[in-house]
């Protein structure tokens, strides 16, 4: 194939597939009882430099009780796949970031993150690269189908590219010019799910977002789920398993682990907490105050739901089941 | 259509203006915002059987409710089909999916969108939140409509980063590149106008002014060469009825309006 046009973004992950199966073939597929807090799961596999990411977007079924674990222990030197609201603002909001994979950061109906302004803007992030995000979602289905590199017609022509590790080759079969991304392994992964069994089994309700193809993209995987659900209802319903155990080393029992963000059929996001935030990240000593208050400042999920109080969760709980808001007195 | 009413903002304008450019029957990527609002519009109005996708999985929606995230609850509230990202994505690039509705902190004459950086890449002077969905359905979708503020900051002749594919540098920049032959950008949709793009040059070209706006308005808001009909139209305002729908049903809440 000839080579037309390489981006000049840094490659961050190398897509090492071989090695990627020498990890698969090692990973435990004994069906064993992996459930731990957050800050074992953190403790044990995330560490300073690794390359992280999650799913799916910080106000939709987001491991935030995981983010913010991650935010409490410090691990710095992260790098990102880059596609994300609240979760990623957070690890932002504390410098915790050294290269960015970067689709989307932003806080969507309240515009730019202000974090990320920061950040980049100060150069305290040392590498932008740019995706689209079915770029991105591709690159972690490359990996999931253990190829190095997927062709796609998303990215050409644009800065988009030029700025992106993407590669523009001729197709050997048409002679058209195609987009080759490559695949991206993360070191962990983190994925928010509505019931898990104790091995790690998972569903999730209403859309998928890129849940499937990171899940299968991630070396570790660990998950958070607003339910333990014991095997039998996997067993019942085998086509309703999105992850498999085996994909997975940690499950955590978070429920309304995506506050403030929404976790569909549950509950709604939280729109108070997430103005709070908004209005607090504009500026670096009201984003240090926010997240005193809500992460370094309490000791893990438990104490964070007792301050947010279960008045206001079952509102939100409340609302997702029908209630109007202003029903629901938030 | 009923009689206009002499009283909206120009958010209304907008979601109005890009409702009347939803047909019934076709499928439209919808993102977060005015494209959700007018797509709710349209639903009531002209277009019960828009097919809305959003980026994250949900078709087919009924948008009673507004969404505020793009992988919100409401993008699949009774929807026909709850699937992910690739999958929708991949409809688009195998053809499915007509019109695909997109914004941008700059644009240039070939519709190019930037929504990464002002200034320079390396060192922003601006850091924006970087392409999301918008260079997948800019490169797939048959037909994209921008929906824009115009002034001369944001209409410009060179755009900082190319971050969504219009026209490119022009006729056959598209095919040349490798995106799919036969789509592009289709309008371009303002507070102050309507633009299409000329079939040959595919330079942006003037097809209708909002009410009240004078072309010379137009031209003087653009930062490039805007090419002008030969028979520039004028739009209708908001009808009383787009109004009272909009602001009863669709945004009652005044989320976003």
């Amino acid at each position: 194939m000839e080579l037309i046009e390489a981006g000049q973004g840094k490659l961050i992950q190398y897509p090492d597939m071989n090695e990627f199966r020498e990890w698969n073939r090692k990973k435990s597929k004994v069906l064993v009882d992996k459930r731990m807090t957050e800050a074992e799961a953190v403790r044990r596999f995330i560490h300073d430099g690794a390359y992280i990411g999650t799913e799916l977007y910080g106000t939709v079924r987001c491991p935030m009780s995981l983010v913010n674990e991650i935010v409490r222990q410090g691990v710095k030197d992260l790098r990102i796949a880059g596609q994300g609201v609240f979760e990623l603002d957070m690890l932002l909001g504390a410098s915790l970031v050294k290269e960015l994979d970067l689709t989307y950061i932003g806080l969507e109906v309240y515009g730019v993150s202000n974090c990320l302004r920061r950040e980049v803007e100060s150069g305290r992030i040392e590498t932008c690269v740019e995706w689209s995000n079915a770029g991105i979602a591709w690159r972690f289905k490359a990996a999931a189908m253990g190829v190095p590199f997927i062709p796609v017609r998303s990215m050409l022509g644009t800065d988009t590219l030029k700025y992106s590790a993407a590669k523009v080759v001729e197709c050997p079969f048409t002679g058209e010019k195609i987009c080759l991304l490559p695949a991206l392994i993360l070191d962990v992964g983190m994925i928010h799910v509505h019931r898990a069994d104790i091995y790690g089994n998972a569903q999730i309700d209403g859309i998928s977002g890129f849940a499937l193809e990171m899940a299968r993209a991630s070396k570790t995987l660990i998950i958070s789920t607003e339910k333990i659900v014991p095997t039998d209802e996997f067993r019942n319903h085998p086509d309703r398993t999105i992850i498999p155990y085996y994909l997975v080393d940690a499950v955590i029992e978070a429920p309304f682990g995506s506050h403030p963000g929404e976790m569909c059929y549950q509950y709604v996001r939280d729109e108070q907490q997430i103005k709070e935030w908004v209005q607090a990240s504009a500026d670096p000593q009201t984003t240090r105050a926010y997240l005193d208050k809500y992460i370094y400042g309490v000791n893990d999920h438990g104490e964070y739901l007792d301050l947010i109080g279960m008045e206001r969760l079952q509102q939100l709980q409340h609302v997702a089941k029908g209630a109007s808001y202003d029903e629901s007195g938030i | 259509m009923s009689p206009a009413s002499d009283s909206y903002n120009p958010s209304e304008l907008l979601i109005c203006t890009a409702s009347r450019l939803m047909k019934d029957n076709t499928t439209a990527f919808i993102g977060t915002g005015i494209p959700m609002l007018a797509a709710s519009l349209a639903q009531r109005m002209h277009a019960p059987n828009l097919v809305t996708i959003f980026e994250f999985g949900g078709t087919g929606a009924i948008l009673e409710q507004l969404p505020l995230a793009v992988g919100g609850e409401n993008t699949f509230h009774r929807a026909l089909a709850a699937s992910g990202i690739c999958d929708v994505v991949e409809t688009a690039q195998r053809g499915f999916v007509e019109y695909g509705f997109l914004g941008g902190a700059q644009i240039d004459a070939y519709g190019n969108l930037n929504s990464t950086v002002i200034g320079d890449h390396q060192h922003p002077k601006v850091r924006l939140p970087g392409s999301g969905g918008a260079n997948d359905v800019g490169s797939n979708c048959w037909q994209t409509i921008a929906i824009m503020r115009h002034d001369k900051r944001r209409f410009l002749e060179k755009i900082d980063f190319i971050t969504t594919p219009g026209y490119l540098s022009g006729a056959g920049a598209r095919e040349a590149a490798g995106l799919p032959p036969g789509t592009g950008p289709y309008r371009v949709v303002t507070n102050l106008a309507v633009c299409g793009f000329d079939d040959v040059s595919k330079r942006m070209l003037l097809l209708a002014t909002q009410p009240g706006v004078s072309v010379q308005e137009v031209l003087d808001n653009t930062g490039f060469e805007l090419l002008v009909s030969s028979h520039v139209e004028e739009n209708l305002p908001p009808s009383a009825e787009e109004l009272h729908i909009l602001r009863e049903e669709v945004d009652k809440d005044r989320l976003y309006i």
